[in-house]
């Protein structure tokens, strides 16, 4: 199973869409290493500059409807490709969300009022995020202090991060 | 109690249901381009698993960028023309035969009524206008889809839109659909299937109700679904005319696809038609519209009409009555690109090449290109397109880009315009 613990980038908006995350252009790439430079490039929020803000994080934090457009998997694989494994928004599009279980990764929902206590406790200064697998839990650290909250998770989906993703487990059974 | 489209197809191709909420379907189609099927085929040989669960169900198309503009994608295209001919696929559509993936598959009678399809596209969704289950997935779903014919989903809620009123002169599929996500919004239908109902719907071609599906995922839904009918028999007669003794027989058995009468639904949304105007996008999200009428005027620089939303024969033929005869406004350039080789083909035949040529649009080759800044119509930084495409996200057509999504009379009419313009001005 991947490591989700780390730390934690925020984007505050609402509907990133998968050309945000990897644009379009970059598709034509037939190795997963050659997204990396590019993951969040078109992405416009104020104050963020993906050269300077993804150093470093494990995880991202975002707002509604997190990762909606193209089924494109360059989208999960670009964040894996520059270490992140783990999203926590209020809800995905559903490819995306699949796209992260298949992958093995995580993509955690909460309920928009805990995302919005994360953002304003946290969003200030550095943050980390630690994961309790089992206890469907996350805890966020950080000078605003440090608070947990559970999450819920489908079976399946826990079980093909638990899996290492969809390829294996339905080779295996189907 | 009744039963949904999505419900029946779900029975009928179950294979297991591993948790509760989840099934396993047994697919009758997995389709295939060349961006996201070659990662999938190479982590299939680096797992010692090159083959396919059954070559006559794979379909397989270059479509994305075609030809190929450089080594990367050109590789894309062996990865895929290799492959295809390793294991016998026969269905597979090269530059010269091909179309973008959501016009050439329905175009060759792939999709029936009752049928559980992938695809590693969003807009797969397209597809559930002929009463099937078709949902875009990514290229790990796609990968097992390839290998064992199988596809894991969630168990699915339908929405139920029902259109009703008369539409008025000018008024399309596209400008109904826009209306939907824009009553919705872009995550209003996530994890369900949008079902379209009603006598709007029910006098649909199938080209409209395919740019209705289309866009389902736009509003975050799984599939669009249309009920099969004799506007679906009619336009499958020639690939099942050896299936069945007549019409009415096809239809009798069609229709048994059709969503009970009881159907319990997640929510039915009601929308009458008659006072819907030309609509378009105006932000970075598909459900921001306004009227056409209210952006009239609105500079443009390029306007792209094709895509697997609008690129079939019955929208060209849309354009070719506004734009026979004229000329298009030297203040920006036009880019048609017929969605598959048969469209364009039957628009050669029946004149329509000529119309547009002589207007001055650019007619290219079938390809989704430009559609996602691909190639064939890339915007510069700061420019404005009016496309009739399904996407307006930022930079979707090239860096700086701003797309208007609108349909192809609209289109056709910003192109003689030289801005926006709604297509009344232009008939009569």
């Amino acid at each position: 199973m991947k490591n989700f613990n780390g730390n934690l980038l925020f984007l505050d908006k609402s509907d990133i869409n998968t050309d945000e995350i990897i644009p379009a252009k970059y598709l034509t790439e037939n190795f997963k290493d050659a997204l990396k430079p590019h993951l969040l490039e078109d992405l416009k929020i104020a104050g963020f500059d993906p050269g300077r803000d993804l150093r470093d994080k494990r995880a991202v934090i975002s707002r509604a409807n997190f990762g909606c457009g193209s089924s494109r998997e360059h989208a999960p694989w670009a964040l894996e490709e520059n270490g992140i494994t783990i999203v926590i928004a209020e809800n995905f599009a559903r490819i995306f969300r699949q796209n992260m279980f298949n992958c093995g990764m995580l993509a955690v929902e909460l309920p928009a009022a805990d995302i919005e206590e994360i953002f304003k406790t946290f969003s200030a200064s550095p943050a980390r995020l630690s994961v309790d697998f089992a206890a469907d839990s996350v805890t966020v650290q950080g000078a605003g202090g440090e608070k947990k909250y559970t999450y819920r998770i489908a079976a399946f989906d826990k079980s093909l991060v638990e899996a290492g993703g969809w390829v294996d487990y339905a080779d295996g059974k189907y | 109690m009744g039963k949904t489209t999505a419900q029946k197809i779900f029975e009928a191709h179950l294979v297991d249901k591993p948790f509760e909420d989840v099934q396993v379907l047994r697919l009758d189609r997995v389709f295939c381009h060349e961006i996201t099927t070659p990662i999938a085929l190479n982590d299939l040989i680096a797992r010692g698993r090159d083959r396919v669960f059954d070559a006559s169900k794979i379909k397989v198309v270059i479509d994305h960028v075609s030809p190929a503009k450089d080594s990367k994608t050109a590789l894309q295209g062996k990865i895929l023309r290799d492959w295809s001919r390793r294991h016998k696929i026969d269905d597979f559509f090269d530059i010269g035969s091909n179309g973008v993936c959501h016009a050439i598959f329905p175009e060759k009678g792939f999709v029936r009524p009752g049928f559980a399809v992938i695809m590693g596209d969003s807009h797969t969704c397209t597809h559930g206008a002929f009463g099937a289950f078709a949902a875009g997935v990514g290229t790990t779903d796609l990968e097992v889809g390839i290998l064992k014919g199988v596809c894991a989903f969630r168990t699915p809620k339908t929405m139920r839109f029902r259109i009703t009123g008369k539409l008025r002169q000018g008024v399309f599929a596209k400008d109904v659909i826009l209306a939907i996500i824009a009553k919705i919004g872009v995550n209003g239908a996530t994890d369900r299937v949008m079902e379209f109902h009603g006598p709007v719907i029910d006098g649909f071609s199938m080209e409209s109700r395919m740019t209705l599906c289309n866009m389902a995922v736009e509003a975050g839904g799984t599939s669009g679904i249309c009920m099969p009918d004799a506007v679906t028999v009619d336009y499958l007669w020639p690939f099942i005319s050896g299936e069945f003794s007549s019409k009415e027989a096809a239809l009798a058995q069609y229709r048994q696809w059709a969503s009970d009468p009881d159907a319990v639904y997640d929510g039915t949304v009601e929308l009458d038609v008659s006072g819907l105007e030309p609509v378009m996008t105006v932000g970075y999200k598909p459900d921001e519209i306004k009227t056409v009428r209210e952006m009239r005027g609105t500079p443009v620089d390029q306007v792209y009409i094709g895509s697997c939303t609008n690129g079939r024969y019955e929208d060209l033929r849309e354009v070719a009555a506004i734009v026979r005869g004229k000329r298009v406004n030297p203040r920006l350039r036009a880019i048609l690109a017929p969605a598959t080789t048969a469209v364009f083909n039957r628009a050669l035949e029946d004149g329509l090449i000529k119309v547009f040529l002589d207007a001055g649009f650019c007619v290219t080759n079938p390809t989704c290109g430009a559609c996602l800044g691909m190639s064939n119509g890339v915007l510069a930084e700061g420019e404005v397109c009016a496309s009739t495409s399904n996407r307006n996200f930022s930079g979707r057509m090239g860096k700086g880009g701003m797309v208007h999504l609108v349909s192809p009379a609209t289109a056709a009419a910003t192109a003689i315009a030289g801005h926006i313009e709604n297509s009344s001005a232009f008939q009569g």
